[in-house]
């Protein structure tokens, strides 16, 4: 599936390995089930490691294994389905979790200026996407009111100004 | 000055050029989408919400367009606009809610990028007034006039509009969020039946903060909100509210609408939940979302009181069916010489809350003459005209009058709320509209309605209860039963300080018949009623059971 950052598509090195499958030799995203029940073999991998974060799982249920993530991925099941924004936000914010947080499901252009301001990295976007929509989109509206992740300072102002990359 | 800039002294927040290049982008963005969905790359289920968030619902016969007026404050340039683009886009009227917003209809899809334009000229919008995101904040029609005012919610009302637009996190919420703040002891927003009720508040030492109740709401599931802190101080009055939507949007149901609400997870959750928005807002980093006094002084700068003339308070002339039209209009003001005066949108017969063009045009010049150009939308369907000299009480009575908006009812039995019901909504299971205009004909005598009194009648046309039946003295609910219209009646519901479900009487009424039992329950009232009570206090005081008796007595 194609992968998006900063509005761009870029090559994917992640595989999302199944259960029951083999670990291959470079990065890999196991379930959370996997990552379990695996957790001491995972560590001692020499590639890096990822984990899918269901959107019904607190953040906190991963916060022993962070220090071993390099990315997290979260779901969404409908775009309607906001669950994974205060995931991705509790992720940054209340855990200082540092890798690429990846969205994955089924999410609009729309919603990629949001994602950003929680805290993604990378969104995973169906084939045949044309990503000048979701820059478009991105860059449409570059005032906020409120405080979020990123290049967030304290809350000075109520508004300021986007300074998105 | 032309017609669209704004009189000097009405107190709306004032747009700055940030917040007007952050509208254009917004049309920009909806425009873009529209484009998107007609070249086919946005299904129909993935353009509805984003149409919705910007005010656009299908109903049953046209598309609705439903513009934000904010915590239901306008000044007398906006008012007139909207009577513009009544004209122009509609039918020639629009309609107030009770949410103090204004809705148009008959709207034409292929118009709204022209009515989003117009709206933006007088900084207006339609953004955020339907989805499933933090909608209009409502509070006190008598902001900034009322004598009982401890804070302005008003200041706090519009830092939430700013700090909701566009939440980055709470945008795709699983249902619509509904705050409502008040800064007054008697509560006028009825703050216990919202998603999120604030009660704004002083300390000992003049410190303000807000005591906040959640999980409130009508609907089919009615509750009352549970009190979750007593105080919340000022600086972290957006860290709580925060923490209070990331319990919601984490842990709030997706899978039924019927049980996505927040009072849904307040309910199951109980303290449980309390104590999970105490976690969530301990462990923030509360100086990133602290709200800086400076920004609550710039915003409370667009508030600042006008200037009022040091004035006496005058004895009313002596006209009775002027004295009459006063009684049920004229409200008391922190000022002396002034009062605040509601403008009643519910003539005998006629649509509750709706205005012509001309009567949005004539308000909004007897508000620039005699109310330093500001309006305001009542949570009732009305409008308030909140700083006027007693002494062109007389002369306001006689313009409103010439405009068909004298009728004096307000707080009558013929003040009713009642949503569009089956003539418009497409999920209306009864008529409503025409139940409010047939009761209101009714009781159509005014020396009679001022006989019986304050009551309050809600009408609703489903179980989603738009119309607030459940918190009215006397509700009215339409169902549909084997293909009938039938309505079933609730008593003693309160949408104040006392706030209380009404409790179902008996089996529904025909549509025939229901006018007739709403008078066989005034009858009542009048029978056992004891010097100075209201229908709602004989009700509390002797039960139930006289009024089932008399209902439902073998003929
Ligand atoms: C015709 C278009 C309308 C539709 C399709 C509609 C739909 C709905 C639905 C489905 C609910 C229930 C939501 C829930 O419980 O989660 C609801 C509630 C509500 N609606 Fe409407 N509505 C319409 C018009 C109106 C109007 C005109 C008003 C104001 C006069 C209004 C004010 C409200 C209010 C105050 C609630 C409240 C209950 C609550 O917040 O718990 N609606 N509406
Ligand atoms: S109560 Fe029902 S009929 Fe009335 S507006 Fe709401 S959804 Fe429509």
């Amino acid at each position: 599936m194609p992968l998006l950052e900063d509005g761009r598509l870029r090559p994917d090195d992640w595989t999302h390995v199944e259960d029951e499958a083999p670990l291959p030799e470079g990065p890999a995203i196991v379930s959370l089930a996997r990552l379990r029940a695996e957790a001491a073999s995972l560590a001692g991998r020499n590639a890096p490691l990822g984990v899918a974060l269901p959107p019904e799982t607190q953040p906190e249920e991963i916060a022993p294994f962070l220090d071993r993530l390099a990315l997290i991925a979260v779901k969404m099941p409908k775009s309607k389905d906001g669950r994974a924004f205060t995931q991705i936000r509790a992720l940054r914010e209340h855990h200082g979790f540092a890798g690429e947080i990846r969205a994955a499901g089924h999410i609009l252009p729309d919603q990629y200026a949001m994602l950003l301001r929680c805290g993604v990295t990378t969104v995973e976007v169906p084939e045949g996407t044309k990503p000048e929509t979701w820059a478009r989109s991105r860059d449409t509206i570059r005032i906020a009111y409120q405080a979020a992740q990123g290049a967030d300072r304290p809350l000075s102002l109520l508004r300021r100004k986007l300074e998105l990359a | 000055m032309n017609a669209l800039t704004p009189p000097q002294y009405a107190r709306t927040y004032r747009y700055d050029e940030i917040d007007r290049e952050f509208l254009q982008e917004r049309i920009a963005e909806f425009r873009g989408q529209v484009e998107r969905r007609l070249a086919g790359e946005l299904t129909e289920d993935e353009f509805k919400p984003l149409r919705l968030m910007n005010g656009l619902y299908l109903q049953l016969h046209a598309y609705m367009l439903r513009v934000a007026i904010p915590y239901g404050l306008l000044n007398s340039a906006q008012l007139r606009q909207l009577g513009k683009i009544a004209r122009r886009w509609d039918r020639g009227f629009g309609h107030f809610t009770t949410r103090q917003n204004i809705q148009f209809n008959w709207t034409k899809l292929e118009d709204v990028p022209a009515m989003l334009e117009a709206l933006a000229e007088v900084d207006m919008h339609a953004i955020q007034t339907s989805g499933n995101c933090i909608r209009n904040t409502t509070t006190d029609e008598y902001a900034g006039a009322s004598p009982d005012e401890v804070v302005d919610p008003r200041v706090y009302a519009e830092i939430l509009r700013q700090w909701s637009t566009l939440h980055p996190e709470f945008t795709w919420l699983p249902r619509k969020f509904k705050i409502a703040i008040t800064g007054a002891p008697h509560d006028r927003v009825a703050a216990q039946v919202h998603d999120v009720g604030v009660l704004a508040k002083r300390n000992e030492r003049g410190e303000v903060g807000f005591e906040v109740h959640a999980g409130g709401g009508l609907g089919r599931t009615p509750i009352i909100a549970r009190k979750l802190r007593d105080w919340v101080p000022e600086a972290e009055f957006l860290a709580y509210m925060e923490a209070v939507l990331r319990v919601y949007n984490a842990l709030g149901q997706r899978d039924n609408i019927y049980k996505a609400r927040i009072k849904i997870l307040v309910r199951d959750l109980g303290d449980e939940f309390t104590q999970m928005v105490e976690r969530e807002y301990e462990r923030m980093p509360r100086d990133k979302y602290r709200l800086d006094p400076e920004i609550v002084a710039a915003i409370a700068a667009h508030f600042a009181p006008p200037p009022f003339a040091a004035l006496d308070d005058q004895p009313l002339p002596e006209d009775p069916e002027f004295r009459q039209w006063a009684e049920a209009s004229v409200r008391a003001h922190k000022k002396p010489g002034y009062a605040s005066v509601t403008i009643s949108l519910k003539p005998i017969g006629g649509i509750p809350g709706d205005a012509s063009a001309e009567q949005m045009e004539a308000v909004a010049d007897l508000a620039e003459r005699h109310s330093f150009g500001e309006i305001r939308v009542t949570h009732v369907q009305n409008l308030v005209l909140p700083h006027v000299r007693q002494e062109d009480l007389h002369a306001l009575w006689q313009g409103l009058r010439a405009a068909g908006l004298a009728t004096p009812n307000i707080g009558l039995i013929s003040d009713i709320i009642a949503c569009p019901g089956m003539d418009y909504c497409a999920l209306a299971t009864a008529r409503s509209i025409p139940i409010a205009q047939r009761i209101s004909e009714r009781f159509a005598s005014l020396d009679r309605q001022h006989d019986i009194g304050e009551c309050f009648i809600n009408i609703s046309g489903c179980i989603n209860a738009c119309g607030h039946h459940h918190v009215a003295h006397i509700g009215i609910l339409g169902v549909d039963k084997r293909g009938e219209e039938v309505y079933q009646i609730t008593l003693g519901g309160s949408a104040t300080n006392d706030a209380a479900i009404g409790e179902l009487i008996g089996p529904a009424f025909s549509y025939d018949a229901v006018v007739d039992a709403v008078e066989t329950l005034i009858t009542t009232y009048i029978a056992h009623r004891a010097a100075g009570e209201r229908f709602i206090d004989t009700y509390r005081r002797i039960g139930v059971m006289p009024f089932k008796d008399a209902l439902y007595a073998p003929a």
